[in-house]
């Protein structure tokens, strides 16, 4: 059973085959349940703290926004912790009211530089393109072993 | 500051989003409040939130997966189902998370024909899709459009 980092980290239709597959798929719930059912000091809604963005130094410089070191304290260990990872490349629903785009970069930069085995997608728009989608994330995950 | 003291820790949340034209999220909450066991069930529009211990939650969606294994979806949650900082009941308006899974519904058909495709054929008879270019070279034609609209 191989960890599998999913970007976009809230995709629904990653989540569920990574995890139907037999896979731990990393999303950023993880990441957020951790935090939220963590004791400490109040900091709504997220329970990101100010000590958040400094752990986020680890993988952005200091002049980088606050946002973004803030978000990289949630993804930055996942990244670290992957030993897979799929990307579906045309994710608008990545960046909006919850996202950010040069936090977005910055995941598929690292992702990349990790080295581990990457699977690059986009959504499907059609049936046909549908049944390639899932193919090659079957064909891709049966691929890192110890699935089902 | 105030202390932050966390509700029903060790506990997971879980979505399940049905996607189905012959099952409603509502029939799949009375099927799941048939067969639970001790977790808590929240009834949304796309399906269903599931609180509890981890193992009864699995447990719990498994069955409810064989109502229709290719239309229902699950996907992890960070917040308990209802929790007051992210329910839209006291904010108004969808929750920001929705809009990620609003997307996403508009795909699920594809995706459900695909799991149903893949099991009557073997994955290797289907080709590859085509894989997203790495970065959008930018157009020689544009780039000298932007340099000539810089001049005075």
């Amino acid at each position: 059973m191989a960890k599998v980092f999913i970007y976009p980290a809230t995709s629904l239709i990653l989540s569920d085959l990574v995890a139907r597959y037999g896979h731990t798929p990393l999303s950023s719930a993880i990441a957020i349940r951790e935090r939220v059912q963590t004791a400490g000091i109040e900091s709504a809604p997220l329970q990101i703290t100010p000590e958040e963005p400094k752990k986020g130094l680890k993988w952005a410089a200091v002049e980088v926004p606050s946002g973004v070191r803030g978000r990289m304290s949630l993804y930055g260990p996942m990244i670290e912790e992957c030993e897979a990872a799929i990307v579906i490349n045309d994710a608008d629903l990545a960046f909006g009211c919850m996202g950010c785009a040069r936090t977005n970069e910055l995941i598929k930069f690292l992702v990349r530089e990790k080295g581990v085995p990457r699977l690059d997608l986009d959504y499907p728009k059609s049936e046909e393109e549908g049944v390639q989608f899932v193919a090659a994330i079957k064909r891709f995950l049966d691929g890192l072993g110890g699935g089902r | 500051m105030t202390d932050y003291v966390p509700m029903r820790p060790g506990t997971v949340t879980r979505y399940v989003v049905v996607e189905s034209l012959t099952i409603t999220p509502s029939e799949l909450a009375i099927r799941a409040y048939e067969i639970s066991q001790g977790v808590m069930i929240k009834e949304t529009c796309f399906g269903l939130a599931i609180n509890g211990e981890e193992q009864a939650v699995d447990s719990l969606i498994a069955k409810l997966r064989t109502m229709e294994p290719d239309h229902i979806f699950v996907k992890d949650r960070g917040f308990l189902p209802g929790d007051p900082r992210r329910c839209r009941a006291n904010h108004g308006g969808a929750r920001p998370g929705f809009h990620g899974i609003e997307f996403e519904t508009a795909v699920l058909p594809y995706i459900s024909h695909g799991l149903t495709e893949i099991r009557s054929r073997p994955y290797s008879d289907i080709p590859l899709p085509e894989s997203p270019p790495e970065t959008k070279k930018l157009d020689v034609y544009k780039l000298k459009k932007i340099i000539e609209a810089q001049e005075p």
